[in-house]
């Protein structure tokens, strides 16, 4: 579905992705994961084109993304720290994005009521709280019921409630089948949402296994166990 | 394209400085004209009004505003929406509200006390210059990041082609005074959108003796017609050259 070939990008002379391979698939759901600064959140915004490439090629469904835009369509992104305009409320936001994708699937409005969001439709962005903000970005990505789910840090600044929410539906969309590609540093909560999983270092990537594997080859049933056990092992390589 | 147009536009007809801007264009409008009793007077004093404060608000305004949508650019960036329709959308919306906010305040007064082709001509002239200072923030606010170094260079902008400009024009002149350089100070007044619009006003005005010496050099080279063609021909290259440079590397910028 998604394969990226040779890449590369530098901002200025910080090399942040190192010609970096990758094959990502229908029916996975991987995490991403790699110490602060390896260039996960690069990685993708390469994906999404909004960070242009130095070198090599994404391509998405078989065609190169370069100077192409359709193919966002079918993507659901949830970035990191969503920043909205100030003087926009919630209700806003979410009938302006309906307008712009103007999609005629069915609209995934799960996230929109388990967050209660249509009780603060008129709250302007600037007041929200960091974690209400999240919830928003949620629901945006999932609204649109796209086939690939990308999850930057899904579940960081959200109440435990919540975030169980958001874990209950990433793991009934990865059950539909669909990419989902997460990054994160809280390897303990990703155990039941992936099935595979990339390890990226100083913008290589030197890892790319299913969970089962990891697993097999570790001895370890618990994935963040399992990752420490094989940074352990090729530290001391 | 429409919808974004359609938001950028809502929110600035909202914001409160366009509005405060169409007060003070109506004010000094409504004010230069019951001033002076003769309305080709009033012309020419609003003429340079015009030219001091729209340049002013266009180019300082619209870039604060293009930092100040920085997130929803990031946003929109995320969707599927062309990167040009995203940039295009915005100089639409910022230029048509900026050249609205021009024609309630300033446009309305002028065809009333001078119904004919001056007014007419001076509302051109404030609308290209809206749009080529529009363009020019464009330039400034993609030139960097930095909000505070953007704004910087925005106000560098304004005062170099509302003050300095002249200032260099006049410097020129004076040191090579024993040479015949008119043709090359033709050439020079095409660097400043606001000694072309001004130009294009006293042309059509046919008052000699304020056209200034770049504009009397103009006059004698074209003629009134062409001159005005040709003014308003670098005018449009005034508005469209810093938009498409900045919209070239919006294209390639990283977010």
């Amino acid at each position: 579905m998604i394969n990226i070939q040779n890449l590369s990008k530098s901002f200025g002379k910080l090399q942040v992705l190192n010609n970096v391979n990758l094959g990502l698939n229908i029916n996975q759901s991987i995490a991403l994961i790699g110490p602060n600064g390896c260039g996960k959140t690069t990685l993708i915004k390469c994906i999404l084109g909004m960070v242009i490439p130095s070198k090599g090629e994404i391509k998405f469904k078989g065609s190169s993304i370069k100077d192409e835009y359709t193919y966002r369509d079918e993507i659901g992104y949830m970035p990191q720290i969503g920043h909205y305009p100030d003087n926009m409320t919630i209700g806003h936001i979410i009938d302006m994005m309906k307008e712009i994708r103007s999609t005629e699937k069915k609209l995934d409005e799960d996230l929109l009521h388990a967050f209660k969001l249509k009780d603060m439709f008129g709250k302007k962005m600037r007041t929200l709280s960091g974690g209400t903000t999240q919830k928003v970005s949620a629901t945006l990505a999932f609204l649109f019921n796209p086939d690939v789910l990308i999850l930057d840090e899904p579940t960081a600044g959200l109440d435990p409630i919540a975030s169980e929410i958001l874990k209950e539906k990433i793991i009934s969309e990865k059950q539909k089948g669909k990419l989902i590609l997460i990054t994160s540093h809280l390897l303990s909560e990703l155990d039941d949402m992936i099935s595979g999983l990339i390890y990226m270092q100083e913008g290589i990537i030197l890892l790319q296994n299913t969970t089962a594997e990891v697993q097999a080859r570790t001895g370890e049933m618990k994935i963040s166990k399992a990752i420490s056990h094989i940074l352990k092992t090729m530290n001391n390589e | 394209m429409n919808r974004i147009f359609k938001f950028v536009m809502l929110d600035i007809l909202n914001n409160k400085i366009v509005i405060a801007y169409t007060l003070l264009l109506a004010a000094l409008s409504w004010g230069v004209f019951s001033l002076e009793d003769n309305s080709t007077k009033g012309i020419l004093t609003l003429l340079n009004v015009i030219l001091l404060n729209v340049p002013l608000v266009s180019i300082i305004f619209s870039t604060i505003y293009l930092y100040n949508s920085n997130e929803f650019i990031e946003l929109l960036l995320s969707q599927p929406i062309k990167r040009s329709k995203i940039w295009i959308s915005f100089y639409l919306g910022l230029c048509s509200s900026l050249i609205l906010a021009f024609l309630l305040g300033a446009g309305i007064p002028i065809l009333i006390y001078s119904p004919d082709s001056t007014g007419v001509m001076m509302i051109v002239v404030g609308l290209f210059i809206t749009a080529i200072f529009t363009s020019l923030s464009f330039l400034s606010s993609i030139i960097t990041r930095d909000k505070a170094k953007g704004i910087g260079i925005a106000i560098m902008l304004w005062l170099f082609f509302a003050l300095v400009f002249d200032g260099l024009i006049l410097f020129l002149l004076f040191q090579f005074s024993e040479y015949p350089i008119e043709k090359i100070m033709v050439g020079v007044t095409v660097l400043s959108p606001i000694d072309l619009a001004r130009i294009l006003v006293l042309l059509h005005l046919d008052v000699s003796a304020m056209l200034g010496y770049t504009g009397a050099i103009f006059k004698e080279f074209f003629g009134t017609v062409l001159g005005g063609i040709i003014t308003i021909a670098l005018m449009c290259l005034w508005t469209f050259i810093p938009f498409f440079i900045s919209l070239a590397k919006f294209k390639k910028m990283d977010l």
